[in-house]
């Protein structure tokens, strides 16, 4: 049976098409292609959120993932993140923890706080 | 061991006539306590009307309305002058659109005779000349050159703080629950426990005729009144000069179109009966009323321009006319209940009469040597920049660290009002004194800024603050509270 | 008074970007002025990921962005005052600014270029009806106290509009231990884009309901606890029998952006039905020497189209800066059939290089062509299977299709299946 979705790799949004076969169509780039196949096959989204600064009041840094992690790991990433902090100043780039649930995947600051 | 204090007078609600009618007496050597149910001063009928000073033409001849009125519009000039207030005269016209409504508007001219209100009777073609965005086919118009716009919560939250720094105490979040009458003193049991005191000032607003009934039987009742309205936001062109009113009829004054005394534009207000006193809600078919109502007068209005929708409660009461008396059973509790329009105007004359002709009598009244009409004076970052130089900003530069961008409100102002005596403790509070999320974003930019100022001030986690009463308080939850 | 070639009014995505280039094009003269403690603007807040796909072919957060720009403004060594608020600009392009450091300062400036981005319209414009209370938000405020400072405005919320930030924020409340309830659209469709409600709402089953808007709200002790969504009609009225009460502590708008130019309305720059300033294709406005670019001029769906309209206006600022007259004779570009707006409003002669027209569809439409006509004659036809209204389109056209006989041009949709 045939699986339709929007693609989610770039804000063009492309309505995709997979046949059983693992056929895409609708993709506009090879992007696409590769989404379409890993949505069907392990779903994955990148997870963006923050965590406390120790020295400053009322301040968070932002975070992401180094990675896409699995769809349903997304709470336990979530939880992970949740107990993190920072001590400023802190830098793009920087990791602040390694490899969460064994994924090979780090969570990385994405903002310089002074 | 439990200690009674009896003030000599107890003012119930800091309304704009609460606020009068304390800082009046706070001229004299006396012990006056003001018991707000809100928490903050003028946060009902004071923060929620037209905002004009009307000059006292309109009100039937004799009542107390038509007297208080004309008194206080005398008065305000130099009230704001001491309070630090925004007050334009920029004159009222209520206009003719058609042949048929002129005699009305020569019998409005008899009126303010009656009233000793000086007022001029305009063609359609003067009033063209005066308001190029009035609607053309306008018949004429009676020009009243004393009405003026005021800012109303300043108006008030600037008399409540004279009023404290010449001895005058507040409490707020303190609601009326029940007043007893002993010998010699009232017991007033509130939410926060209980107060006495000799004399017992009723000016409740809206509740005025509940207070009233705590201790009597009375022959009066508030029938509260709702007016929505549109707040315009201030732009070059500009819209009317003038506050532009269309003739009286007996609902009230009708819908007007009136610049403010910030530089906005007002339309409204509807008049509808409503049963609940804190029903300030807004509905799409009234505001549609404002909407006819204005553009009728003033048919080019922008309504892209709205920033605001909003409603106000006026203490409508069955008497049709303010009552300022002493209660039927005692005399020192006195009534001033159903002050509604034009009771922003009358409030210091009201204030005054109180003082002098109901209070008077019933205790002795001993100057303060030390009273100071004025309060400490404000700065805003707006008036500077009218100004050809700024020495003032030179050595205060927090007033150039701007935290409502469309308002242009400072960090210093915000610094000043929170070191003030009569201080804000919400956000609705802090945009009442200082405009910072009163423009076009509508706190959008502003108020995490100012919560997390309100907070640090006040020494509080930003969880505590309120929009506006407590219980209002804009954030639920610390996420990621490691502590 | 101090002289300056360009100051740059707002330190967002356009303005450095606009710094930028007017620098590499060798005005070095420069200075932006940011209002707030940090450059970057907006994007400081959205710490969600997706931008940068076009400017650097790689998915970056907001803050992971705009630091690369940032970067580049410290190498360059350009000016810039934080915390600098500009309080006015008059036609000889004196700007007034006050700063906590500096005061009250005035600069006269050969050129101006307005990047101050956009604001929310809130419960005020769009004038919510029934309660005025706590928990009523845009949800760009909601994202800054949730992104910067760490706390929820809300756990049971229903989001008015379905744009993106709305849809983003959908997601972040979310993952953050909100429930989103709902998110209602006034629109029969969707005004934010296709990935964001598959991502932010279908991972998360949070319905979306289309042609609904709150009719009601009510507050409890002065927080909101019920919402009602009505259907509407095609004249947006609502329709009764239709409503749907929902016990939530929040309403999150995400209601749509307006261009923030105060500081243009107020010298009578003459704007457009994008809410901006009418511009040429340098980005000058009617005001000779003064430019805008961003989502002060029109709303951006994606950064890197800001950032790409911020050098385009660096450009025009440069050009004038260094000399060349940008306000001769112009012609127009108007929006036809189907067509929302187009931006530049108006083209200035010569056309000297080829001209990116940007514009918005009314509404969703499938198998257009855009038709570009310069007075009668065709200049170009582009198929297009499918156009919606929260997508900016932009579309190149080669100078020399212009330069011949420059008429006024207009954009328009033509059905394919008409011809």
């Amino acid at each position: 049976m045939d699986r339709e979705f929007v693609c989610i790799v770039c804000p063009r949004g492309c309505q995709l098409k997979v046949d059983s076969a693992m056929n895409v169509t609708g993709n506009f780039c090879p992007r696409g292609k590769a989404y379409a196949i890993s949505e069907l096959t392990n779903p994955t989204r990148m997870v963006t959120s923050s965590i406390r600064v120790n020295n400053r009041d009322d301040l968070l840094v932002s975070v992401k993932t180094s990675n896409a992690v699995p769809k349903e790991q997304i709470n336990e990433v979530m939880s992970i993140i949740n107990s993190l902090s920072v001590s400023a100043p802190c830098h793009v780039g920087q990791v602040v923890k390694k490899n969460i649930l064994n994924l090979n995947i780090d969570i990385v600051i994405t903002k310089e706080i002074e | 061991m439990y200690l009674m204090i009896c003030h000599d007078v107890i003012i119930i609600g800091a309304g704009i006539v609460g606020a009068m009618i304390s800082r009046e007496l706070s001229k004299y050597n006396l012990d006056v306590l003001v018991l707000e149910k809100e928490n903050d001063v003028g946060n009902k009928t004071t923060n929620a009307n037209s905002a004009i000073v009307h000059s006292g033409y309109d009100p039937v001849p004799g009542t107390l309305k038509a007297r208080f009125n004309v008194e206080g519009n005398k008065m305000f000039d130099l009230l704001c002058d001491e309070l630090d207030v925004p007050f334009y005269r920029i004159g009222s016209l209520t206009v003719a659109l058609y042949d048929e409504q002129l005699p009305l508007l020569k019998s409005l001219q008899e009126r303010s005779k009656q009233n000793g209100v000086d007022v001029e009777l305009l063609t359609g073609e003067e009033v063209k000349k005066l308001e190029p965005n009035i609607n053309p086919i306008v018949k004429g118009a009676l020009l009243a050159k004393s009405a003026g716009i005021v800012d109303p919560f300043n108006l008030c939250v600037h008399a409540m703080e004279n009023a404290i720094d010449n001895g005058v105490k507040l409490e707020r979040n303190c609601r009326v629950e029940d007043i007893t009458k002993s010998d010699n003193y009232y017991k007033i049991s509130t939410t926060k426990g209980d107060y006495f005191s000799k004399i017992v000032i009723n000016a409740a607003g809206v509740y005025s005729d509940k207070i009233a009934s705590m201790i009597e039987g009375i022959d009066w009742k508030i029938t509260p009144r709702k007016g929505e309205y549109f707040i315009l936001d201030h732009y070059k062109a500009g819209l009317v000069n003038h506050t532009i009113f269309p003739l009286p009829n007996e609902k009230g004054k009708g819908i007007l179109v009136s610049p403010t005394s910030s530089g906005n534009y007002i339309l409204g207000p509807t008049s509808e009966e409503v049963l609940d006193r804190d029903d300030v809600s807004t509905d799409k078919d009234t505001l549609n009323m404002v909407r006819t109502g204005a553009t009728g007068m003033v048919p080019s209005i922008p309504f892209n321009q709205v920033i605001r929708v909003f409603s106000g409660m006026r203490a409508t009461c069955t008497r049709h006319d303010f009552v300022i008396e002493h209660s039927k059973k005692y005399n020192d509790f006195i009534n001033v209940g159903g002050i509604e329009s034009p009771g922003l105007v009358s409030s210091p004359a009201i204030a005054k009469y109180v003082v002098e002709s109901l209070i008077r009598p019933l205790i002795q009244l001993k100057e303060k040597d030390d009273f100071n009409p004025r309060v400490r004076r404000y700065h805003r970052l707006y008036n500077e920049l009218l100004k050809d130089s700024n020495d003032f900003l030179k050595d205060n530069h927090d007033y150039c660290d701007v935290i409502c961008n469309c308002e242009k409100v400072t960090l210093g102002e915000i610094k000043d009002v929170l070191s003030r005596s009569c201080p804000p403790y919400s956000v609705k509070a802090l945009k009442r004194r200082t405009r910072a999320g009163f423009g076009k974003c509508q706190g959008g930019f502003c108020q995490p800024r100012i919560v997390l100022l309100l907070a640090k001030h006040y020494g509080v986690s930003p969880l505590a603050i309120p929009l506006d009463n407590d219980g209002s308080e804009i954030l639920v939850e610390k996420i990621k509270d490691n502590k | 008074m101090e002289r300056i070639d360009l100051v740059v009014i707002g330190g967002g995505s356009a303005g450095m970007a606009a710094a930028i280039e007017a620098h590499n094009r060798g005005v070095k003269n420069v200075l932006i002025l940011e209002k707030d403690g940090n450059l970057g603007g907006i994007l400081n807040q959205c710490i969600h990921n997706g931008f940068g796909l076009t400017e650097f072919k790689e998915e970056l957060t907001g803050p992971e962005y705009l630091q690369r720009f940032v970067d580049q403004v410290k190498e360059l060594h350009i000016p810039y005052e934080l915390n600098a608020y500009v309080s006015s600009i008059d036609r000889n392009k004196v700007v007034t600014y006050s700063s906590k450091k500096k005061g009250l300062v005035k600069v006269q400036a050969k050129a101006i270029i307005i990047a101050t981005g956009c604001y929310e319209r809130n419960a005020g414009a769009i004038q919510i009806p029934g309660d005025r209370c706590a928990g009523i938000i845009t949800a760009g405020t909601a994202q800054k106290y949730l992104n910067i400072h760490g706390y929820l405005c809300g756990k049971r919320i229903v989001i008015l509009g379905s744009g993106d930030i709305g849809l983003i924020m959908a997601r972040r409340l979310t993952l953050e231990g909100a429930k989103v309830i709902c998110v209602s659209e006034i629109m029969p469709y969707s005004n934010g884009l296709n990935r964001n409600i598959a991502q932010c709402l279908n991972d998360f089953n949070i319905p979306l309901y289309l042609s609904r808007s709150v009719s009601n709200v009510k507050s409890k002790d002065g927080r909101l606890c019920k919402v009602t969504l009505s259907q509407v009609d095609e004249k947006f009225q609502f329709i009764k029998g239709t409503e749907m009460e929902i016990e939530c502590d929040t309403l999150i708008l995400s209601v749509g952006l307006i261009p923030y130019i105060s500081l243009l309305e107020y010298i009578d720059c003459p704007t457009s039905t994008t809410k901006g300033a009418i511009v040429d294709q340098y980005l000058q406005t009617d005001i000779e020497g003064i430019f805008t670019c961003g989502n002060c001029l029109h709303v951006h769906d994606v950064v890197d189209f800001v950032t790409n309209e911020g050098r385009e206006a660096g450009r025009g600022a440069a050009l004038y800066i260094q000399g060349d007259k940008l306000n001769n004779k112009s012609i127009l570009v108007k929006p036809g059939e189907g067509v929302n707006y187009v931006v530049p409003q108006k083209i200035a002669l010569p056309i000297n290089d080829d001209i990116s027209f940007k514009f918005r569809v009314k509404k969703p439409i499938k198998d257009v062509n855009i038709v570009v006509k310069n007075g009668d004659n065709l200049i170009s036809k582009i198929v297009k299977p499918v156009l919606i209204p929260s997508e900016m389109v932009m579309i190149n056209v080669k100078k020399e299709k212009l330069m011949d006989n420059p008429q006024d041009i207009t954009i328009y949709l033509e059905n394919r299946n008409n011809g």
